[in-house]
């Protein structure tokens, strides 16, 4: 639990990370996903209730937990007055490498993020990709067992995102525990074998990605878009079509079990929507259901 | 005994590395454009020690001080220079640069996330800046020889006075930087700095000051520290300098601990 002053940040959740897997933590902004991570990191003293990383106790054993922990802050936070190198260097030394192993990690991490060209230039004037992929980098400079990843790829190209996306897939394959936020549906399931949907500073839904889907949505999604000013006169000649009937200012969701045998049926109530659309459910359709589609913030 | 104390030691080791790392990362961000910075914080009081000491000191003649001994203006000056150069050259990192580097840089944002705790963090800044603080107070120490304003004998034990100076005003411009809000409050700060620089028995003995105001110039960390250097570089009898390095190693000690508590609390949100 996380309380700053009268608000309540993270609201008791109960979840158990283990080792080896990759867990996300899902959520709109605000929903208490930094919070979370900044406990778990352990530069943020739980307000209550019991968290254990590595079998310690963050508050009486923070370095010690912290030496085997890698951090990538949702904002980059590298040192502007350092190279490229010697960022992961000087950090390496935080840890008490030895600066020998300390250059020998920092080339060979370098080339992990591709990023071994820029070493010696400053960190101002790389790319949003670049920052990123060197924040993760620095993570991984005292050879976590575990790393925390606050949104990795949060204001990213998608060629940066499915290079960080491959290189955190290589890290969970060398066993390493990835511990992971994100508001990107598709990230999740990329990269997550399990997951939690926060929102309010709770746990909404657990699971796997697949299961989640299973639990929380139907197998397909029916998109339905008339040409009417309002969708919402044709909302009421849809009832009883499929589990969930889903009404936006643009369009008209159906959840059903059969995608093309529901387009049929709203064919034979006489309707004629001027753009149709059958696709199957996604996490995106849990996390909108579980966590509303009101903007928070 | 030994698995009691043996633990403790490898604990203290271990923080005082973590200390040095944070100075290290100082060392590796030192770049050309420092060293002219570097130079200045030189000058400034080997100006005013030729401008006010020597050129004023024509003016002023000979000096008795307290303990009997006559010196020259110059040579009453110039130990005062000493401490206030080795104020201002460990005020400049642990203020200015503290402060850009925990509220604009968000650096230590990062560092906490290693095992470097804040203490460490403060203890690591504080010895940076004591190698900044140290460098001008040897060149100084130098030049006074040279001007012969002291012994070289003398100059030798002036040296860890002055930088005992360096890390009890380190330490406190430390602790104040965390209450710093803005770069606005720096102004203030440099006017409080500027006030100990002209009143704290630099320029004239306090002795002649009014009694109340002499009392309070007596308790502030500057007389405190000009009192000693002096008394070491000119050669003054007694033991109040007992009383300078207690209440300096005192300063010290509480700026430590204010600052590490300090942003205990703002970077452990």
């Amino acid at each position: 639990m996380k309380r700053f002053g009268d608000f309540t940040a993270v609201d008791g959740i109960d979840v158990e990370v283990r080792a080896g897997e990759a867990f996300g933590f899902l959520g709109p902004n605000g929903a208490g996903k930094s919070s979370t991570m900044r406990m778990i990191g352990c530069t943020s003293p739980p307000s209550g209730g019991e968290l254990r990383i590595l079998g310690m106790d963050p508050v009486r054993d923070g370095p010690a937990i912290r030496a085997r922990l890698g951090v990538c802050p949702q904002l980059d936070n590298l040192d502007p007055d350092l190279t490229v190198q010697e960022n992961l260097t000087t950090y390496a030394r935080y840890f008490g490498i030895s600066r020998r192993v300390a250059r020998a990690r920092a080339a060979e991490l370098l080339d992990f993020v591709q990023l071994t060209e820029r070493a010696d230039s400053k960190v101002e004037p790389l790319s949003g990709g670049m920052k990123r992929r060197l924040t993760i980098a620095r993570a991984l400079v005292n050879e976590p067992e575990i790393v925390l990843l606050d949104e990795p790829t949060t204001g990213l190209d998608p060629q940066a995102r499915h290079l960080v996306w491959e290189r955190l897939f290589r890290l969970r394959q060398q066993g390493v525990t990835l511990v992971l936020t994100t508001h990107y549906m598709d990230e999740a399931e990329q990269l997550c074998d399990r997951l939690v949907v926060m929102d309010g500073g709770r746990i909404v839904a657990e699971g796997s990605p697949r299961a989640l889907i299973d639990r929380h949505s139907t197998r397909e999604v029916v998109e339905l878009r008339f040409a009417a000013e309002s969708q919402e006169a044709f909302a009421g000649k849809l009832d009883g079509l499929g589990e969930r009937v889903e009404v936006l200012p643009d369009r008209i969701l159906l959840y059903v079990p059969d995608g093309d045998a529901a387009v049929t049926e709203v064919g034979e109530r006489g309707l004629h929507p001027a753009n149709v659309l059958v696709r199957r459910s996604g996490l995106e359709d849990v996390f909108l259901h579980l966590t509303g589609r009101t903007l928070v913030d | 005994m030994v698995g009691l104390v043996l633990p403790r030691l490898v604990a203290v080791s271990a923080a005082y590395r973590r200390s040095v790392s944070v100075a290290e990362r100082n060392v590796a961000a030192l770049k050309a454009v420092y060293w002219l910075l570097l130079v200045s914080g030189f000058v400034e009081p080997l100006l005013y020690l030729l401008s006010i000491g020597v050129g004023v000191g024509r003016l002023v003649g000979d000096l008795t001080l307290p303990g009997g001994a006559v010196v020259t203006y110059a040579a009453f000056v110039a130990p005062a220079m000493l401490a206030s150069s080795a104020m201002s050259g460990a005020l400049s990192e642990t203020t200015f640069n503290f402060f850009g580097k925990m509220k604009q840089m968000k650096l230590y944002d990062g560092v906490i996330a290693t095992p470097v705790q804040p203490f460490e963090i403060a203890l690591g800044e504080l010895l940076w800046a004591m190698l900044r603080g140290s460098a001008y107070s040897a060149a100084f120490l130098v030049v006074m020889v040279v001007m012969d304003l002291t012994t070289a004998a003398r100059a030798l034990v002036a040296f860890p006075a002055a930088v005992l100076v360096g890390f009890a005003f380190g330490a406190l411009g430390m602790a104040i930087t965390t209450f710093m809000r803005s770069w606005h409050d720096f102004d203030l700060m440099a006017a409080a700095q500027f006030t100990l620089f002209l009143f704290s028995g630099t320029f004239v003995p306090a002795e002649s000051y009014p009694v109340a105001l002499r009392w309070v110039v007596e308790v502030t960390p500057l007389y405190r520290a000009v009192h000693l250097v002096r008394g070491v570089s000119v050669g003054a009898a007694g033991w109040e300098w007992v009383l300078d390095v207690l209440y300096l190693l005192a300063a010290m000690a509480l700026g430590l601990l204010i600052a590490s508590r300090r942003m205990g609390r703002l970077l452990y949100g």
